[in-house]
């Protein structure tokens, strides 16, 4: 009450208040700290951490028990310490794809988009600092994630022919393209949520995005299949991180652009929604 | 101060807010009332800008909402109660808000004490009761300090003792030199609160104006008198402005233009014995179903005129 009682002693027309204003650093600001109050985000981050090197490892593990046997799948056995150790970001980018969705739809689906709105009715910088604060946090984890997966799984195959260390060619490069890989799942995970206004939608479309329309895809002819597929969001990607790559699929540095080009188009789409419609 | 002007919302064929013009002045506590669906929830959803005008604007202290530097410090609105992530602890809600501002983390520990959520501040929102939430939404509404006060149906969910509070919150907002702008569908809690009210119904103004007019309007207030001698009294009351009807052969008859008082002392000047004598004031929620039923049949009958106009 102090406040309040305060000001009614002050002359009506010059009232002496403080001088609040809302600027893009204040936004980033209250997402990052809206992001870290909700016990939902520790524990995506948590799995996601956990599925990247988890998965890594078993990967790794089977490789090794399995090397030199004859019954061995000849993919499997074409393996690279860094494709062993990756081998959790499908299931990494699931759950900061998911996150990213919570952190934008979240808001809708429980009505505090409406604080967070007539806090900034300007909105937009909302949704740039959702994206910013997100896709950082998602980018730490991944890449944090992706370098302790090959630490141990690079560990674990050591003396098989999948051994390689960091120093070797390409590897640093794939291991930071995973992460990046995963930050901009993250943002694309934002965007979509803030486009559909919905998690269920949101997550929906998501995982259809990343990871069944390149199965529907292949029901395409084999001469169409080549000209599309390797534009694919979830190819594209893998581009960015993969260490080899073979005829039909992107350079890494042509994936990291049609990957950003797909996040571009996702945040492009939630911000005109965000702009136009009633909230 | 809150400024709207010829203010619509359409969604699709329905029009929730249908031209509204209606001037929210500070220092005073105005009434918003209406049936449900009268489209109270929508016009402040506009005017907080997070629905656009179909047509029309709507200025909140000579800008629109969103042009503001500091919209928090201008309006303060509690809008739905649920407006609050449930995950989120209340001092959480209220710092991420806050931090848009730059309002001090001081600010948010005085807005949860004058909420009187300092028990709970660290729980999180999705365990609060409903009264709890409305107090979280009604701290984050004061949290800037706002010129504006703008309560949607503020004592949904409030016990006996969170209505008080909020009704000598909001005078007190209001003797401030602030501009408080409540939303109910109960005229009997407005009329403890608002000097001045703006009622509407069907998206349409029904009537701006005070609630001593509202009452006069609707009929003023009348006597209700049983006496032994009904022609009698009759002739005694009559008078310039003064009515007097009863039915024939009944005792009771019912006065206006004049106090109960009045006609006690006229009756005794005259010798007429009186069995009954009480003063009958039109209720203001009488007043307002009166008000409202109006519109709707007088809505019905445009509507039907206007379909006649149209090629069908």
């Amino acid at each position: 009450m102090s406040t309040l009682t305060a000001t009614a002693e002050e002359p009506r027309t010059t009232p002496a208040r403080p001088a609040y204003r809302v600027t893009g650093r204040r936004v980033l600001a209250s997402e990052w700290a809206k992001l870290w109050s909700l016990r939902s985000t520790w524990i995506t981050l948590g799995l996601g951490l956990l599925f990247l090197v988890a998965f890594g490892l078993i990967a790794a593990s089977r490789y090794k028990s399995e090397i030199g046997s004859a019954h061995m799948d000849p993919d499997f056995a074409a393996s690279t310490a860094v494709s062993l150790s990756l081998f959790g970001t499908n299931f990494a980018q699931l759950a900061l794809g998911v996150l990213g969705v919570l952190v934008t739809a979240g808001e809708y689906s429980t009505g505090m988009i409406r604080s967070t709105l007539a806090a900034v009715p300007r909105r937009l910088p909302v949704l740039w600092s959702k994206a910013a604060v997100f896709g950082l946090v998602a980018l730490v984890v991944g890449t944090l994630g992706a370098f302790v997966a090959f630490g141990f799984g690079s560990g674990i195959v050591s003396g098989t022919p999948a051994a390689m260390s960091l120093s070797h060619a390409g590897v640093l490069r794939s291991l930071l393209g995973a992460g990046l890989y995963l930050g901009l799942v993250g943002v694309i995970g934002a965007a979509l949520g803030a486009l559909l206004r919905s998690v269920a939608g949101g997550i929906s479309v998501l995982v259809a995005a990343l990871m069944l329309i390149p199965g529907l895809i292949s029901l395409l002819p084999s001469s169409w299949q080549n000209d599309i597929s390797p534009y694919l969001p979830s190819n594209a990607g893998e581009s960015m991180f993969a260490l080899t790559h073979d005829s039909t699929a992107l350079s890494p540095g042509a994936g990291l652009l049609v990957f950003v080009c797909w996040t571009a188009l996702a945040l492009g789409g939630a911000a005109y929604r965000l702009a136009r419609t009633d909230a | 101060m809150i400024d709207a002007q010829r203010l619509t919302k359409r969604y699709g064929e329905k029009t929730a807010v249908d031209g509204l013009d209606f001037v929210v002045k500070p220092g005073t506590v105005t009434g918003f009332l209406g049936p449900n669906g009268a489209g109270k929830s929508t016009t402040m959803r506009m005017i907080v800008g997070l629905d656009a005008p179909t047509s029309g604007s709507v200025t909140v202290n000579g800008h629109p909402y969103a042009r503001h530097r500091a919209p928090l410090q201008e309006v303060g609105a509690l809008l739905e109660a649920k407006s609050v992530h449930p995950g989120r602890s209340a001092y959480q809600h209220l710092r991420a808000l806050a931090l848009t501002h730059g309002i001090p983390g001081g600010r948010v520990d005085e807005v949860i004490d004058l909420a009187g959520l300092g028990s709970v501040a660290k729980k999180r929102a999705g365990a609060f009761s409903l009264g709890m939430g409305q107090r979280l939404g009604i701290a984050a509404a004061l949290l800037g300090d706002p010129q504006t006060v703008m309560l949607d149906e503020p004592v949904n969910g409030l016990d006996p003792e969170g209505v008080l509070w909020i009704r000598n919150l909001l005078k007190g907002l209001a003797d401030e030199g602030r501009t408080v702008f409540v939303s109910s569908h109960l005229m009997s809690e407005m009329a403890l609160v608002a000097d001045h009210l703006i009622i509407v119904g069907r998206g349409r103004l029904l009537a701006d104006t005070t609630v001593a007019d509202l009452i006069r309007e609707a009929g003023g207030d009348t006597v209700k008198v049983a006496t032994q001698d009904p022609a009698r009294l009759r002739d005694v009351l009559a008078g310039p402005g003064v009515d007097v009807t009863g039915r024939i052969g009944s005792e009771e008859l019912q006065v206006t233009g004049l106090t109960a008082r009045e006609i006690g002392l006229k009756a005794a000047e005259h010798g007429i014995a009186l069995f009954e004598l009480s003063a009958r004031s039109v209720s203001l929620e009488e007043a307002f179903m009166d008000l409202t039923r109006d519109a709707v049949e007088y809505h019905g009958a445009t509507t039907g005129i206007d379909t006649l106009g149209r090629p069908a």
